[in-house]
């Protein structure tokens, strides 16, 4: 983690803007394949979200209200009032360019404005014309400039060309986080409806049928059925979950992506075979056809649409009468969780401390928001010897880890899903060390940039870490990359597809799925990507012909 | 000593200009940085270009434009195709060399005599170039593909549900 520097280390630091000279002097050029589309009217207005109306970024016009500058100052001030850190950040940053070339987008594009420290400049240039006396009286001198549309439209394009990673950050000698001043900076866009409709219409899904994908709760059902039937395939094992059961002792919510989008829907097979193996042993487990999403793309929009779509979840947890909340492979969900939850929509004193009931572990980390990631609550399992695994029905993969930035980050998990790996596979290896745990690098479409649109940007703002997957492909023969991000594993998969194509994407229930010995179960043939196991390939082969 | 020898004698400086040409495509702050940095996985992309290139050279002078040259041009082009670059600008390094060599070895009349040598060298040029734009447009499909790809896998599972795909009869 970033080190406070000695006052010795911190007086070395150049007091001169070192870079970026002549920046306020390049007009922003809205590019296609780097940004994504607007806001749709009725995805806004279902929210009641200002200014609804259908607008394209590649317009000269993008239908703001008359007066849309007050309205952006007037939000900037309301909130350098309320956010202390973003005040702060405004002011103390010294532009020493220490995280100039850690933002996977710099380094991938080379475009400067995606260098965190210019990129926040973009807002600091406005607060100081408008905040500071330096700036009100020697505007360009002090680096400071008036809000105008071009100015505002370059706050958009690069606000949204930000994954919120916080690999910045951790480098920043005063500990500046560039990730609130974007959460800050969409805020404000927000206000005029601003919004991209890869990020706005999930979060009208969200709010009418609390999933982003707006499915309703018998598909929900019918999908996790699909699983069953598919479990049953490879295992000869019929589990048997339950939904929506009041007086469960666990509800489990996990990001709909592992029910509807592959290959997270691998990883949700593997949720599954667990609760299943557990049930004999006393787990006592529901999911919910309500809280049917983890995600939250209210968390890219302000923090007010993050709490109202994060409240499902102890609203649930209250209508079932659950002790606790068990949470799947998520990124973003866990920021939240982590580090908003209890104070969005807590306490939550209707829910007991989490006790696993299996091992008796009491997750203390877990005091305050009540709910437990599914790699504590596996690895705590194998760590008690609690389940069966034949980690060798996974030797025809080659594993590495991809430290999600939201929990890697943003609350600390680095070794409980690499435990999790190591117990359920036998071929592993690490990334570089520059480009993993706390350094690792974003899978370049976080925060709502996992659209089709903006390809391009994804593309190369997933190219530092791409280029570390190659080196353990090339070195190691690695051909499968885990994670516990349901983004990741759909972006990571496209990824993939464009800089290695050799390397798969898994979550790590998934692997736990393929090793863990069910009770009755037939003798496997196939993964549960319905591939051959290994040494197993000729069988199938003959039962193809 | 022919032409192809003088050239990779004088391959460090030439790639050297070659990478000074392809770099100062991108905006004087970012120019420092891919130069610079040497780590390969702080900086893939200038570490990328340095490599590349370095082999590149004799490759493409000497025409062997097989697998190997392939490789070197597609991880370079890979990375442009995915920047602000028009199709031109993003492969137009690969036609620059023809001027890098005449401005290393044209020093001191080096190339004098060698009119045909040269001509063959500019031709070897012209087919990379060729086999440039190929990458490029491959890379760009690509792009394309990922997009369908991506909304397949999104929604392909909820289609397969509600019986809205049909596969095509046994024979």
């Amino acid at each position: 983690m970033a080190q406070t520097p000695k006052p010795e280390e911190l007086a070395k630091i150049e007091h001169s803007p070192p870079l970026m000279e002549g920046w306020m002097d390049r007009p922003v050029e809205i590019r296609e394949g780097f940004y994504c589309y607007g806001a749709k009217g009725k995805n806004l207005a279902a929210v009641g979200m200002p200014n609804p109306r259908d607008w394209n970024p590649a317009d000269e016009d993008w239908k703001l209200p008359e007066d849309w500058k007050e309205i952006v100052l007037d939000g900037f001030k309301d909130r350098l009032d309320r956010f202390r850190s973003f005040k702060l950040f405004m002011d103390i940053c010294v532009r020493c360019g220490a995280c100039a070339d850690k933002c996977h987008f710099f380094i991938g594009s080379g475009d400067p404005k995606n260098m965190p420290v210019l990129r926040a400049e973009l807002f600091r240039s406005v607060y100081r014309k408008r905040f500071t006396t330096a700036g009100k009286l020697f505007g360009k001198l002090a680096g400071a400039r008036d809000l105008e549309y071009n100015v505002l439209k370059e706050w958009w394009y690069y606000l949204y060309q930000c994954t919120e990673c916080r690999r910045c950050s951790l480098f920043c000698p005063y500990g500046i986080d560039t990730a609130e001043i974007t959460i800050i900076g969409r805020e404000l866009t927000n206000l005029l409806g601003l919004n991209t409709d890869w990020i706005q219409a999930p979060v009208a899904n969200c709010y009418r049928t609390g999933n982003h994908l707006g499915i309703q709760p018998h598909a929900y059902k019918d999908m996790i059925d699909f699983f069953v039937d598919e479990i049953e395939e490879v295992t000869g094992v019929r589990v048997n979950p339950s939904f929506n059961r009041k007086g469960a002792e666990i509800l489990f919510i996990t990001p709909s992506g592992d029910v509807f989008a592959d290959p997270g829907t691998y990883t949700a097979m593997g949720y599954l075979m667990l609760f299943h193996y557990l049930e004999s042993m006393g787990l006592d487990i529901t999911w919910s056809t309500y809280a049917s999403e983890g995600g939250n793309f209210g968390f890219f929009t302000s923090h007010e649409m993050a709490k109202r779509l994060n409240a499902k979840m102890y609203a649930e947890a209250k209508r079932l009468g659950v002790k606790w909340i068990l949470g799947g492979e998520c990124g973003h969900m866990w920021r939240v969780v982590h580090q908003y939850m209890d104070t969005f929509n807590g306490p939550p004193d209707f829910l007991e401390e989490p006790v696993s009931p299996i091992t008796g572990t009491k997750f203390e980390n877990a005091k305050g928001t009540k709910m437990v990631h599914i790699t504590e609550f596996t690895a705590d399992l194998i760590k008690h010897n609690k389940l069966k695994l034949d980690p060798s029905r996974n030797d025809n993969l080659v594993l590495t880890y991809h430290d999600s930035c939201n929990t890697a980050r943003g609350m600390g998990i680095f070794e409980e899903p690499r435990y999790v790996i190591k117990n359920v596979c036998n071929n592993f290896y690490e990334m570089p060390s520059g480009t993993i745990r706390e350094q690792t690098f974003c899978c370049g479409s976080g925060a709502g940039l996992n659209a089709g649109e903006n390809m391009e940007l994804r593309m190369r703002g997933g190219l530092p870490r791409a280029n570390a997957v190659q080196h353990v492909h090339e070195k190691h023969g690695v051909n499968m990359m885990a994670c516990i991000c349901a983004i990741d594993r759909a972006a990571l998969t496209t990824l993939m597809e464009y800089w290695v194509p050799e390397v798969q994407i898994c979550g790590v229930h998934e692997l736990v799925g393929n090793a863990l010995i069910l009770d009755g179960e037939k003798d496997r043939t196939t993964d549960l990507r319905g591939e051959p196991l290994p040494g197993m390939e000729d069988m199938e082969e003959e039962e193809d012909v | 000593m022919d032409l192809i020898e003088k050239i990779i004698e004088k391959k460090p400086a030439i790639v050297k200009r070659w990478l000074d040409v392809l770099v100062e495509t991108y905006p004087e702050d970012s120019r420092v940085f891919f130069k610079k940095e040497t780590d390969q996985f702080a900086n893939p992309v200038g570490f990328t270009f340095s490599k590349e290139l370095e082999s590149l050279v004799e490759y493409v002078v000497r025409g062997n434009l097989g697998e190997e040259a392939s490789k070197g041009l597609d991880r370079i082009i890979r990375i442009r195709a995915v920047q602000d670059f028009s199709p031109s600008e993003a492969v137009k390094f690969v036609f620059q060399l023809k001027g890098i060599i005449r401005d290393v070895l044209g020093k001191r009349g080096s190339l004098e005599g060698f009119a045909g040598e040269l001509e063959l060298v500019d031709k070897n040029i012209d087919k990379a170039g060729l086999l440039a734009f190929d990458i490029y447009s491959m890379c760009r499909e690509r792009i394309y593909e990922l997009r369908v790809g991506e909304v397949r896998r999104e929604v392909g599972r909820l289609l397969e549900r509600a019986n809205l795909l049909c596969q095509a009869a046994q024979q």
